[in-house]
């Protein structure tokens, strides 16, 4: 799942989508911290998840806020087209 | 002894459909060009993952995979995928997003998982595979035991997040009114004056 959610990430060029294979990049590395605290009887993988779900939550708000304002900007959300900016 | 190897057998047939469930959605979420039908294949790859985690033995993160994965952020998906579609195109787009093609996919999927998990239910006993269940009074403990530092990290990290997103979101104040309101400031009658005399600080219009 892990590496769907990366081919998700390269192979897409809508933001809205980029974002939200993100999302299950998260949510396979959490799956992973849970399953082998399940494997090992510990408590400290379900922990992880924890700061897994809170970091996904605050990045996927100020994500979304971006997406917002770059839509507003600029009136599409195709990664390409948003690539002028540059250094 | 024959019943406790039937239960194992099972629950693990029970871990493979989920997890296979939440493969088939992510690679169909990927798939599909529609950002909204997309965001149906993730919630629904979200709940499986929550069936997962219900069925090896970690109930307390699955309640929290379904409340504020599938819950709380796929909403604030679906307000943002709803406030970027307001246009005179949105009620053909919800006529052409209506068809039944478009929602059999989830459908099916999460009727495999909703079956799955009324057996499960109707089962009862743990739903957990040969290995042992964590509980959410060992999470808890841990969390406030050793962890203490890594909350009050998380949330300071959740108010972060907050401001950030207030401070992207909103708007900036258009400049017309900025404009609108200097003038009128610089046209307000002075205090010795009887009158107001509307329009007298302007230039005279060339046509």
């Amino acid at each position: 799942m892990f590496s769907l959610g990366l081919i998700g990430l390269l192979v897409r060029r809508d933001l809205i989508l980029v974002l939200m294979s993100l999302e299950v990049m998260l949510n396979a590395a959490g799956l992973a911290f849970v399953v082998a605290g399940s494997r090992w009887q510990q408590a400290d993988g379900q922990i992880v998840f924890l700061f897994v779900l809170t970091m996904a939550a605050a990045e996927v708000s100020v994500g979304l806020a971006l997406v917002l304002q770059l839509y507003h900007q600029f009136k599409t959300l195709d990664a390409d087209a948003l690539s002028e900016m540059r250094g | 002894m024959f019943t406790v190897y039937y239960r194992e057998v099972v629950v693990e047939v029970a871990f493979y459909i989920a997890g296979a469930v939440a493969i088939i959605a992510t690679g169909l979420m990927l798939k599909d060009l529609n950002v909204v039908h997309a965001l149906l294949y993730l919630i629904v790859s979200l709940l499986a993952v929550a069936i997962v985690f219900y069925v090896i033995g970690a109930p307390f993160v699955a309640a929290l995979e379904v409340i504020i994965y599938a819950g709380a952020i796929m909403v604030l998906f679906v307000f943002v995928v709803m406030m970027l579609n307001l246009g005179d195109s949105a009620v053909a787009m919800e006529k052409g997003w209506l068809t039944p093609k478009s929602w059999t996919g989830p459908t099916v999927l999460a009727g495999v998982l909703l079956c799955e998990v009324a057996y499960l239910v109707v089962r009862g006993g743990g739903a957990q595979m040969g290995i042992g269940m964590v509980s959410p009074k060992q999470v808890g403990i841990i969390l406030f035991g050793p962890y203490l530092i890594g909350v009050e990290l998380a949330s300071m990290l959740l108010l972060a997040g907050l401001v950030g997103a207030y401070h992207l979101g909103v708007r900036t104040t258009p400049k017309a009114e900025i404009r609108h309101a200097r003038d009128t400031y610089t046209r307000r009658a002075t205090p010795s004056g009887d009158l107001v005399l509307a329009g007298t600080d302007r230039p005279p219009r060339t046509p």
